[in-house]
């Protein structure tokens, strides 16, 4: 729901990515990573990146969102796995402390320059 | 989860992006090439300006000894009248402020100054209707109070189980109120927020006799999401359960304050 704000912070940071030597370089692509665990719609975050790249230079960009399933491992029996379901608890030895490993993402990994017209 | 429509998008909007950018380590992008355009890795947290001002929160809260709670909950659980009943238990044993927010008026901050605590009142409007308070709207809160003089800060935030979760905003504990009007799978439907919280109050239990709730099953709900968590079944209005709550709470300030 704070998809808006999300979407600024990106821009703002894809913005200040791009190399001071290359003044006037547009970005083509941002490549983002977004945990399963986050409170992120990713097609809502691409429709507001999409108003807010206007007049940036991100205007046009793809915003490529790889979503990251959640993984965990217990701290008991050090059993890993992937949680796909509303379950915390270790599926091997029932135990709930566990740590999660993924899940929890909204990393900007990179951003693509557009080719020099 | 998501509200359609322009008004959600307008409602949810904010200015986490705030302009300056604080320094990290690490943080010159490197450029490599790949085929077509140049890539440029920036690997960097969306969120880390909000981040980074949540710990510049949390260094000054240390600084200045004073426990801070961060408590969210669904609209309408009742969060303000439980702020209420605690604040009346807690004090005068322990000096208290509250930090208040909602998107619109300032009721809550209203019936919260009878108790006599110091109160700020977020209007988050003013910071482009905002869904949650971020660190630096606590930031800024903070000049209203004198925490010299403070033992405990409890913060209200913005009624809404999605996006307060995501937010860190250098508290020590976080507590989610959930009331047994709503329905019992609401943990599993929330579960970010059920993880990241310390403990949960399940309120309005004395509503109980007129309802087809399963309270049994909503706290086995809290619990599959964050198991051993503690589980609080509460009624503001009566204050039944409410000396268990009390008891975390001043466990929690003692652990931090001595």
């Amino acid at each position: 729901m704070h998809e808006m704000g999300v979407a600024m912070q990106i821009v703002e940071i894809a913005t200040a990515s791009i190399p001071g030597h290359l003044p006037g370089a547009r970005v083509a692509k941002v490549n983002l990573k977004v945990g399963k665990l986050s409170a992120i719609v990713p097609d809502s975050l691409t429709f507001c990146f999409d108003v807010v790249a206007k007049d940036t230079p991100l205007e046009g960009a793809r915003l490529d969102i790889t979503e990251i399933p959640v993984q965990a491992v217990c701290n008991a029996c050090r059993n890993e796995w992937t949680i796909d379901q509303p379950a915390f608890s270790c599926p091997a030895c029932n135990s709930g402390d566990i740590t999660l490993l993924t899940g929890r993402e909204l990393d900007i990994e990179s951003i693509e320059l557009a080719e020099e017209e | 989860m998501l509200l359609d429509g322009i008004n959600a998008i307008r409602a949810c909007h904010h200015k986490e992006g705030h302009p300056h950018h604080h320094p990290h380590a690490g943080d010159a992008p490197v450029e490599t090439h790949s085929h077509g355009g140049r890539e440029i890795k920036v690997v960097r947290r969306v969120l880390d300006a909000n981040d980074f001002m949540a710990g510049v929160n949390r260094k000054r809260f240390a600084e200045k000894h004073v426990f801070v709670l961060n408590l969210m909950s669904s609209p309408g659980s009742g969060k303000t009248t439980t702020l209420e009943k605690t604040l009346q238990h807690l004090m005068p044993e322990f000096r208290c402020a509250v930090i208040v927010g909602d998107i619109c008026t300032t009721q809550d901050a209203d019936r919260l100054a009878a108790s006599g605590a110091p109160v700020v009142q977020i209007n988050t409007d003013e910071f482009g209707g905002d869904c949650h308070l971020a660190a630096h709207v606590i930031e800024k809160a903070l000049g209203g109070l004198d925490l010299d003089s403070l033992d405990i800060l409890i913060v209200e935030n913005i009624g809404n189980l999605v996006c307060p979760a995501e937010f860190d905003i250098g508290e020590d504990k976080r507590a989610v109120i959930l009331s047994v009007t709503e329905g019992e799978d609401k943990p599993l439907k929330y579960p970010l927020m059920f993880r990241e919280c310390d403990a949960a109050l399940l309120n309005k239990i004395d509503l109980l006799p007129h309802l087809d709730y399963d309270i049994k099953l909503a706290a086995a709900n809290v619990l599959q999401i964050h198991p051993d968590m503690p589980v609080f079944e509460t009624s503001a209005k009566t204050e039944a359960g409410f000396g268990p709550w009390l008891e975390w709470i001043k466990t929690s300030v003692k652990e931090k304050l001595g």
